[in-house]
């Protein structure tokens, strides 16, 4: 024993028990997301609950079991809670989702099971999504289609009429953003136009007959449009379904504000599997609705997706430059070991640091200049001299510049210097060199560092929360209005989502699920791309080693 | 020679050019790196560095030869119109800017009274000056500007208002003798004065108007009380803006009514404000601060005092809290009169002479010092910007622009205590903004720094032990296909959006921590003692199994070790719970030992940003142990010492410069983690060590209040501080860890 302790063997596996330490909280918060986020998705049953309260009043509670606990049975006695029968040490409480928003006063509620008489997940029970107030729980009653009550085959019908009125809904909604949209837009273009001859002085009678023509024209069309609006939005107001719910009443709901209903007792597990990727897919291509709290995240995704892209498309050229540099150019002197140094320091330097130079001197000072110049008749209003796209990308570019660095000049360095060689030994000057022979080998590191600056770009928050990140943006940066991307805008951002969601909102309960499917969302991105990162620069690692050879 | 080879020479030239191009545009762009950091360092320092300028005043024009004798002076709002008053009811106001620059614009009389007997104006920002005449009755006005736009050209038009009405309000007292003097404060519907008769009587009146349902016009009740405990020559008379405080200050003492309740007026201090008796220093002034909880008495000897009402545990007192000296050639004379700005703890105070001596309060600054004109200066005021003064001295009517943006700031008040208005003793308080105007910021980079640094230490004191010990055993013993898998998954680990972190951090790890307090206690000790357990089962089994597993998958062996102990700790955490502490820790610690206990506490922010920082100590650890020469450890093995000894004696002597810029490297990552702070602690800028207390560091400081900051701001400039010490830090800590670890490279490739 003493003779094991002296062989150092037990600090080995003290030193080991680090590394499982760590192993199994990186996989344990993986599927820790993963469940968590991919559990909102399932259809789960609804159950019924017939329960006699304290009061002996007998209720019935339809709802999704959300969360079990067991909480200690001391603390429930403390808190006034009495018990006819003697309970073990804890008692076991569900946090039932009932939904209903508007006729009940909380749609989450605790319940202990001791006051459970019967439990049940009985078949017919109906889940509305609707657009408006969450999900509703009832049975499905009776539908009337224009006005008259239909009761038969009404599942069928039910569906066919929500298709329609989801139908019409998006019609209307269509129209009002691209159409009605655009003419919105236009208006405001023209108010500028006039805004800039003004300023200039050259606002003529002539100019403003015209302006003022065009507005007319603009309006007229406008009218046409919002006619064919309320057109649509009667249309899907045409039928209602009657539904009852837990207390046992009945209640109407017009079909113009639910977008799907699901019979999740009466569906086998293919059913459900189906349905499952279903609501991934509206998950990923749906507006929010709610605030934030439900629907999907679309607006976010894109949002991320085209922050990140111009990043990279800044990012690259300096990188790889900057890399060359330090590779292929400089000695061993001062300056270089400084601008090495520099590196190492964009690399550890917080990330706020960079949102408040972003804001001081991309936004304000850069932004608050380009104004000036170039959108003076949009003055006081801010054009790029507010938070943005262009400031957030630019912003994420000098963050994520060391990534990009680091990464070409590893891959710079393990090309063997026989190939190089070669090509001088062949007359080619050193430019010719690196740019015939050096930069395509090294291109694959080139995309190594890339992704992991992609990577980094799209699970970081902080900076962007100070240049161009907001909670909900009513316009996407890219749009059919002439000049098509707007660089200006503001966007949405699946990290600040999580940010917002989870810790803005004011009903924390009801977001979190959502919150997990975008955390797992964005994990599954970010890994996906550092996986692809490492096996990219593995296998170059294996490719010039034996090359080496 | 050919043609051909004419080609060849000419393409030749141009590739050579072409060469030099690439070179010098690539070495450009090597350069622009460093020139990105140095943008970075020049503009934060750039935009803070006009806080800690001093504050200029500088005469832009006079007014001269002025007629009358006025007894009070002020500017409106753009410093375009002036307006004096004299003590008989006449207001005349100048132009100062336009064609009729240092003209008379408008003159006008107060509606016609019988004889005035006295004149006071209200605190700056009110605006208000009253008339008092021999039938004790008071009459208020108001100096207005109506803004026009003729000919699309902005046009102020001054004019008198009167809030209070244009009859003069009599005031029930009972002395039959004249006012000589008042002050006077209002809010919203009611009027507070303390008058002094010519019979030297001291009176606090309150005024209260209410409209009359039918005529729509006001009627006033008036209630006086006579202050008799003042004895001795009264100096100068106060009223608080909500009419709450009186104060009365004679030449060597100061009085403090309450007057919140009128049938109530009761004297809540009286203090001496001359310490030695016989002295021949005297109080020679007094006024209100801006936000009216201090007072400023200036002595005979060039002393300035700042008195306020402190509240603590032993009730309320009334206490000097610093004093001022005029400096300059006005040393040691009297303080003539002091006179606060509109909104912030600035004040200046003139001598006999015209010396003037600007101040602030909170960081206790003497910010200028010098003369406007010769002669004394009878009256004096600030404009509402605060940029700029306006005074009458010599029938000359003077306007200096005022350089002075953020006197509130300076170094020793950023790091030092400072004693604000109301607190019982001077402390380190970050209080940034609130709803009103005269508030006074409490910018004090003490706590959050503290916060930053706590949050530090609690995740290094996590991060460290785990990310350094799995770096060694990785590099070291680790068998090479397991160290394959191992790898990619700590940098996947350090990829992990910190936003993530900090959500799991506050929504998940918060909640299940707090309910099971005890497992996580167990956790950390049964944890050791089982691994070593199972070590020593390892070593004690059949050399056949120990066989089948190849060497260096320990790691591997002690993972399903790791997850039975952690799911039978939680498990146990009721138990241990019910038996030492009486069923629920939190309450616990909060009744029984007297801590307070937060949700989201320092224990949440040391495990999640500890998580996000082991990576980033793994991977420069695991690669400094790891290029460590086999030479080295071959050599040390080849010698008899065993596998630790060669490890601690030999391989980690020689990384130890690499081991500790990973820790280095650490720290800077961890005390600039925006996120995992922000969602996993609550915020609040406390100084306290206390594990189970949260934080509030820099970082998510600026996160949380950057939106909201003005810009150009004090504030929006001390954030930038903030950032700037941030970059400072961790530049220092990144430079210095990058140093040793390129000295340490040298050295492996010379070996």
């Amino acid at each position: 024993m003493k003779l094991w302790f002296k062989s150092g063997s037990p600090w080995v596996w003290m030193t080991a028990g680090a590394v499982s330490v760590s192993l199994i909280s990186v996989i344990g918060l993986l599927l820790l997301i993963a469940s968590r986020g991919l559990s909102y998705f399932w259809p789960a049953d609804i159950h019924q609950f017939d329960i006699v309260t304290q009061s002996g009043a007998n209720k019935t509670i339809i709802g999704e079991i959300y969360e079990k606990e067991q909480v200690p049975t001391q603390q429930l006695v403390e808190s006034g809670v009495l018990f006819k029968e003697a309970q073990g040490e804890t008692v076991e409480r569900f946090l039932i989702k009932t939904g209903n928003r508007e006729y009940v006063d909380l749609d989450f509620q605790w319940l202990l099971t001791t006051y459970i008489k019967q439990e049940s997940t009985p078949t017919g029970l109906a889940v509305f999504e609707r657009s408006k107030n969450g999900n509703f729980y009832g049975y499905l009653d009776s539908i009337v289609q224009d006005g008259k009550v239909i009761t038969d085959n009404k599942n069928e019908l039910l569906i066919e009429l929500i298709d329609r009125a989801v139908e019409l809904n998006d019609k209307a909604l269509d129209l009002q953003n691209g159409e009605i949209g655009a003419i919105n837009y236009e208006f405001e273009r023209l108010r500028l136009k006039q805004r800039k001859h003004e300023l200039d002085g050259d606002l003529t009678d002539q100019i403003k007959l015209d302006i003022t023509a065009q507005r007319d024209a603009l309006q007229a069309e406008y009218l046409t449009y919002e006619k064919q609006l309320f057109e649509y939005r009667n249309l899907a107001k045409r039928d209602t379904v009657i539904v009852k719910d837990m207390r046992g009443e009945l209640v109407t709901l017009p079909l113009n504000y639910i977008l799907d209903v699901i019979f999740p007792n009466d569906m086998s597990t293919i059913e459900k599997v189906g349905q499952f990727g279903k609501q991934i897919g509206k998950f990923i291509v749906d507006d929010p609705r709610e605030a934030n709290t439900e629907g999907g995240v679309f607006p976010a995704i894109f949002g991320t997706v085209f922050m990140v892209m111009l990043m990279a498309v800044i990012v690259t050229p300096f990188g790889v430059i900057a890399a060359v540099y330090l590779h292929e150019y400089a000695g061993n002197g001062a300056i270089t070991k400084i601008i090495r140094i520099s590196v190492i320091n964009l690399a550890g330097v917080p990330s706020i640091v960079y949102g408040v130079f972003g804001l001081g001197f991309f936004v304000y000072m850069f932004g608050g200049s380009i104004d000036q110049l170039f959108y003076p008749e949009a003055l006081p209003g801010p054009t790029f001299g507010t938070p943005g796209m262009l400031w957030s990308a630019l912003t994420l570019a000098i963050l994520t510049l060391p990534v990009v660095i680091v990464s070409t000049e590893e891959g710079l360095s393990r090309i063997p210097g026989s190939l190089r060689q070669g090509s001088l030994a062949l007359g080619a000057t050193k430019a010719e060199t690196l740019w015939r022979i050096v930069i395509p080998m090294a291109s694959p590191a080139i995309m190594t560092g890339l992704i992991l600056a992609v990577a980094r770009a799209a699970g970081e928050v902080a900076p962007l929360m100070l240049v161009g990140v907001v909670k909900m943006a009513p316009t996407l940066p890219l749009d059919g209005n002439f000049p098509f991307v707007h660089l200006d805008r503001k966007f949405m951002h699946l990290g600040f989502h999580i940010y917002d969601v989870g810790f803005q909102s004011p009903n924390v309960e009801a977001a979190r699920p959502l919150v997990y499917a975008t955390s797992f969302l964005l994990v599954s991105v970010i890994v996906a791309l550092n996986i692809t990162a490492i096996g990219i620069r593995n296998h170059l690692r294996e490719k010039y080693k034996a090359l080496d050879h | 020679m050919s043609r051909t080879s004419d080609n060849a020479l000419k393409t030749e030239s141009t590739r050579l050019l072409k060469d030099k191009v690439a070179k010098y545009g690539v070495t450009a762009g090597g350069i622009m790196v460093l020139c990105a950091l140095l943008l970075i360092f020049f503009y934060l320092l750039y935009i803070v560095k006009p806080v800690f300028n001093a504050a200029e005043i500088e005469p832009i024009t006079n007014i001269e030869k002025l007629t009358q004798t006025y007894a009070s002076v002020a500017v409106e709002e753009q410093n375009e119109i002036a307006f004096a008053l004299t003590e008989k009811g006449l207001i005349d106001f100048y132009a100062l800017t336009g064609d009729k620059a240092g003209q008379l614009i408008l003159s006008e009389n107060i509606p016609e009274t019988s004889e005035i007997t006295a004149f006071d104006a209200s605190a700056p920002q009110k605006g208000l000056y009253g008339y008092i005449n021999d039938q004790s009755e008071l009459l208020i006005t108001k100096p207005d500007f109506r803004v026009t736009f003729p000919n699309d050209k902005r046009q102020l038009m001054p004019y008198m208002s009167y809030p209070f009405g244009e009859s003069a309000i009599p005031l029930d007292t009972e002395s039959l003798f004249t006012i000589n003097s008042f002050s006077f404060a209002t809010d919203e519907e009611s009027i507070g004065l303390i008058h002094q008769h010519s019979d030297s009587k001291v009176f606090f009146t309150k005024l209260e108007g209410e409209e009359d349902m039918f005529t729509e016009e006001i009627e006033w009740t008036s209630s006086s009380t006579e202050l008799t405990q003042v004895n001795g020559n009264i100096l100068h008379t106060l009223v608080s803006p909500d009419l709450s405080r009186a104060f009365i200050i004679t030449t060597n003492q100061l009085y403090v009514f309450n007057t919140r309740d009128s049938s109530d007026v009761s004297l809540l201090y009286n203090v001496n404000l001359i310490a030695k008796l016989n002295s021949n220093i005297k109080v020679t002034a007094a006024n209100l601060l801006a936000g009216a909880n201090s007072v400023i008495v200036g002595f005979s000897n060039g002393v300035l005092e700042q008195w306020f009402e402190t509240n603590s545990d032993q009730g309320r007192d009334f206490v000097k809290v610093r004093q001022f000296e005029l400096s300059g050639e006005a040393k040691g004379s009297a303080v003539q009169a002091i006179y606060p700005e509109f909104y912030r703890r600035t004040f200046l105070a003139t001598t006999e002479s015209g010396h003037i001596n600007l101040f602030h309060t909170t960081s206790e600054a003497e910010l200028w010092q010098g003369k406007l004109a010769d002669g004394k200066i009878d009256s004096l005021a600030f404009s509402p910007r605060s940029n700029a003064v306006i005074s009458i001295a010599n029938d000359t009517l003077n306007i200096s622009k005022v350089e002075n943006e953020h006197p509130e700031v300076t170094w020793s008040g950023l790091w030092q205590e400072v004693w604000y208005e109301g607190y019982p003793e001077a402390d380190y308080v970050w209080q940034s903004s609130s709803a009103s105007d005269d508030f006074e910021s409490k910018f004090s980079l003490v706590p959050i720094s503290f916060g930053t640094l706590k949050a530090a230490m609690y995740a290094m004191l996590f991060a460290v032990p785990i990310g350094l010990s799995a770096a060694i055993y990785t590099a070291y013993f680790m068998a090479p296909n397991v160290r394959k898998f191992v790898k990619p998954t700590v940098e996947i680990m350090e990829a992990l959006p910190t936003v993530i972190l900090g959500f799991l951090a506050g929504l998940w790890l918060a909640p299940v921590i707090e309910e099971h307090l005890p497992g996580v206690v167990l956790l950390l000790i049964l944890l050791p003692i089982s691994i070593l357990l199972t070590a020593f089962a390892w070593h004690n089994l059949p050399q056949k199994i120990k066989n089948a597993v190849p060497q260096g998958w320990d790691s591997i062996v002690l993972l399903p070790v790791v997850v039975i102990v952690s799911y039978v700790s939680f498990g146990l955490s009721p138990l241990v719970e019910e038996w030492l502490f009486d069923g629920n820790t939190r309450l616990y610690i909060t009744n029984e030992l007297g801590i307070t206990f937060d949700q989201r506490n320092s224990l949440i922010v040391g495990i999640a940003m500890g998580f996000a920082v082991i990576p980033t100590i793994f991977s420069i650890a695991e690669d400094a142990v790891f290029s460590v020469p086999k030479t080295l450890s071959n050599g040390s093995l080849a010698l008899g010492a065993t596998q630790w000894q060669t490890l601690v004696k030999v391989v980690l002597l020689t990384a130890s410069p690499g081991i500790f810029s990973a820790v280095m490297m650490g720290l800077g990552r961890a005390v600039g983690e925006t996120m995992i702070v922000l969602m996993a602690t609550g915020n609040t800028p406390i100084m306290d060590w206390s594990i189970f207390e949260g934080m509030r560091t820099l970082s998510a400081n600026i996160a949380v209040e950057m939106p909201e900051s003005e810009v150009g701001s004090s504030h929006y400039r001390i954030l930038f501080l903030a950032a700037f010490v941030l970059f400072i830090f961790t530049f220092v800590v990144n430079t210095i860890a990058e140093f040793v670890r390129q000295r340490l490279r040298e050295k492996y490739s010379s070996l």
